[in-house]
């Protein structure tokens, strides 16, 4: 072995620095990527486009871009009555779309001050939370599917189809029942229904511990969602998050116990179920104690089916007198309020309508920006978002 | 029989809420004193809901005092309402690109008055009092702008983008107007009454027969 002189190793460190700082500006220099997701891809349920800038494995920005749904309900509503409104509104969370009807027909029964019978009520409150089960049930299926679980799907298209064919049967449409009417609902229940139901909910309640095991008992599952996406509680409430999102938050917030409307929630014994974490476990553990206790809610309201007229009287051609009213209720998806403005006519003068997605998918610039690639999917998919009810 | 009481008490707090809203009064006296000149009018239908109008001035002061002093953290939603008659009538099917107004009816403001065609509209909701307030502001027709809330409520920012887009109205400070549903080539401000509803120009609305009379019906 020779001796390495002092000037030789004066070099060799000159040139050990050189390479430790060309390593280190190739790290730097790395030119930031931009990813565009969408608008078709699977993880967005319709067409939602993310154009993300990476940094690596990193986001330094996402941004959400959407309007290729748009349908302009708000201005089509203009035009059309009162009780052709509610065909329209059918569409926006079209999973859930009964309960996209109540807030609408209960801002025009306030303006009416028309107050459907109790019957009528307790069937809609029904029918609202049949709605948010055959939801819901999709959603618990869909997130598992985004980290990588094929069967949770299959089960929940399969167990969701009990609940729709309920509504079915009441309403005649699987998907847009059309069927509240201001003042009351369009038909009473057939016969049969109420213990078919109770049964349906039976079998929901053995999806709900079999999901509660299977999905939310993964290891995977943890892994991908503990600690991912964590909203506080008071940013949420800011860009307005509601529903199952804010709850997950630690916000004890529900519009169905809290809210001012008609609904038959004060008359059943009920939780509001929490999650202090505020990350994407949260928001899938939240949905899925929430489906559990809708068919309670469900199998109580059976029981104690109150007889009655389920009409209301109001005249056949629908006239609402001048004024404005908000009416808002805790859809499946969050809060789904509509303000109506009136002008003493046949249709609205204008709707403004307040969908839970659209300020719910709000928060998703901020939230994003750090996350890692995979993670985007993870934390868009425990968001929960219907396009129509972003787009309207 | 104690059970029997209770609800005799319920049914008189029923009937005598209705007359007055002692909380909604409160809210509304706080929002004035901390608006000051900024405080236009507030309109309250007792148990049900405040309408409280400020000046464009005060547009954004009155988001934070609703923030802070009524704890309204929620940021519910954000929009206008155009208050001009339509031109083309209640069906929207006017064939002519410029009709003359087909009602006379007179500019009417609703809730809480105003004077202007545009009016701004926002809610806000208090999670520990579980009541909402909403709040309007005039926009004078040859300066359709108002102060930007991001600051106050992050979440505004996709509301007043399509606020932007519908209804023509300039956020002061917005850093990224730009439309939200619309193409971005798209030219007019649909929820404005003089814009038309292209559809029904093309074909009129084959749904109005649902309001035709039976004989010897009277008309609305």
């Amino acid at each position: 072995m020779t001796a390495v002189s002092a000037d030789q190793r004066q070099q060799l460190a000159y040139v050990a620095t050189q390479a430790a700082d060309a390593r280190l500006n190739v790290e730097i220099e790395t030119e930031g990527m931009t990813l565009n997701i969408g608008p078709q891809h699977p993880a967005t349920h319709g067409t939602l486009r993310l154009v993300a800038r990476l940094d690596g494995e990193q986001v330094v920005e996402a941004e959400p871009i959407m309007g290729y749904m748009h349908r302009g309900y708000e201005k089509l509503a203009e035009v059309r009555t009162y009780p052709q409104v509610t065909t329209l509104i059918n569409r926006i969370d079209w999973l859930g779309s009964f309960a996209n009807e109540v807030p609408f027909i209960l801002a025009a029964e306030k303006l009416m001050e028309v107050e459907a019978p109790p019957r009528a009520q307790w069937i809609r409150t029904v029918l609202f939370e049949l709605s948010r089960i055959a939801n819901i049930t999709l959603f618990l299926g869909d997130m598992a599917v985004q980290l990588g679980a094929l069967t949770p799907v299959f089960m929940a298209f399969r167990d969701r189809e009990f609940v729709l064919n309920q509504i079915e049967a009441a309403t005649g449409g699987r998907f847009h029942p059309n069927f509240d009417r201001i003042g009351g609902l369009k038909d009473d229940l057939p016969q049969g229904w109420i213990d078919d139901t109770k049964q349906t909910m039976e079998k929901m309640r053995d999806f709900c511990d079999e999901f509660e095991e299977l999905v939310l008992g993964n290891e995977i599952f943890q892994a991908r969602s503990r600690g991912i996406g964590i909203v506080p509680a008071e940013v949420g409430l800011a860009y307005g998050l509601s529903g199952a999102n804010i709850r997950a938050s630690g916000v004890d917030w529900d519009l169905r116990r809290d809210g001012h409307e008609a609904l038959a929630y004060d008359q059943v014994d009920w939780k509001v179920w929490t999650h202090p974490d505020g990350d994407s476990f949260a928001r899938y553990w939240v949905r899925l104690q929430e489906t559990r206790e809708a068919t309670h809610i469900v199998d109580q309201l059976l029981d104690g089916l109150p007889s009655g007229p389920i009409m209301a009287k109001v005249p056949r051609i629908i006239k609402v007198p001048a004024g404005e009213a908000y009416a808002a209720t805790e859809n499946p998806l969050g809060e789904m309020g509509y303000y109506v403005v009136s002008k003493g006519d046949l249709v609205p003068f204008r709707v403004k309508i307040r969908s839970a997605s659209f300020s719910n998918i709000s928060i998703t610039p901020w939230l994003l920006k750090g996350v890692y690639v995979p993670d985007i999917i993870t934390i868009l998919a425990s968001l929960y978002f219907i396009l129509g009810d972003i787009d309207r | 029989m104690t059970q029997l009481s209770s609800t005799e008490v319920e049914n008189d707090a029923a009937e005598t809420g209705p007359q007055s809203d002692e909380r909604r009064e409160a809210w509304a006296a706080q929002m004035a004193e901390a608006l000051g000149d900024g405080f236009a009018e507030h309109h309250i239908i007792p148990g049900s809901d405040l309408w409280v109008r400020v000046t464009r001035e005060s547009w954004a002061d009155a988001a934070t005092a609703a923030r802070d002093q009524l704890d309204c953290q929620f940021f519910d939603w954000l929009s206008a309402i155009d208050w001009l008659p339509s031109p083309y009538g209640r069906d929207m099917d006017a064939q002519e690109d410029n009709p003359e107004p087909k009602s006379a009816d007179p500019m009417e403001q609703g809730h809480a008055g105003g004077e202007t065609r545009l009016q701004m509209v926002m809610r806000l909701y208090s999670i520990s009092e579980h009541m909402g307030i909403t709040i309007k502001a005039d926009l004078p027709d040859d300066d359709l702008s108002v102060d930007t809330l991001i600051s106050v409520f992050p979440g505004a920012n996709w509301h007043e983008r399509e606020a932007w887009e519908m209804f023509g109205i300039h956020f002061n400070g917005h850093p990224d107007l730009r439309n939200i549903y619309l193409p971005g080539a798209f030219e007019g401000n649909p929820l404005r009454k003089d814009f038309p509803l292209l559809a029904r120009r093309v074909k009129p609305w084959p749904g109005i027969v649902d309001v035709e009379l039976f004989p010897g019906e009277e008309g609305p």
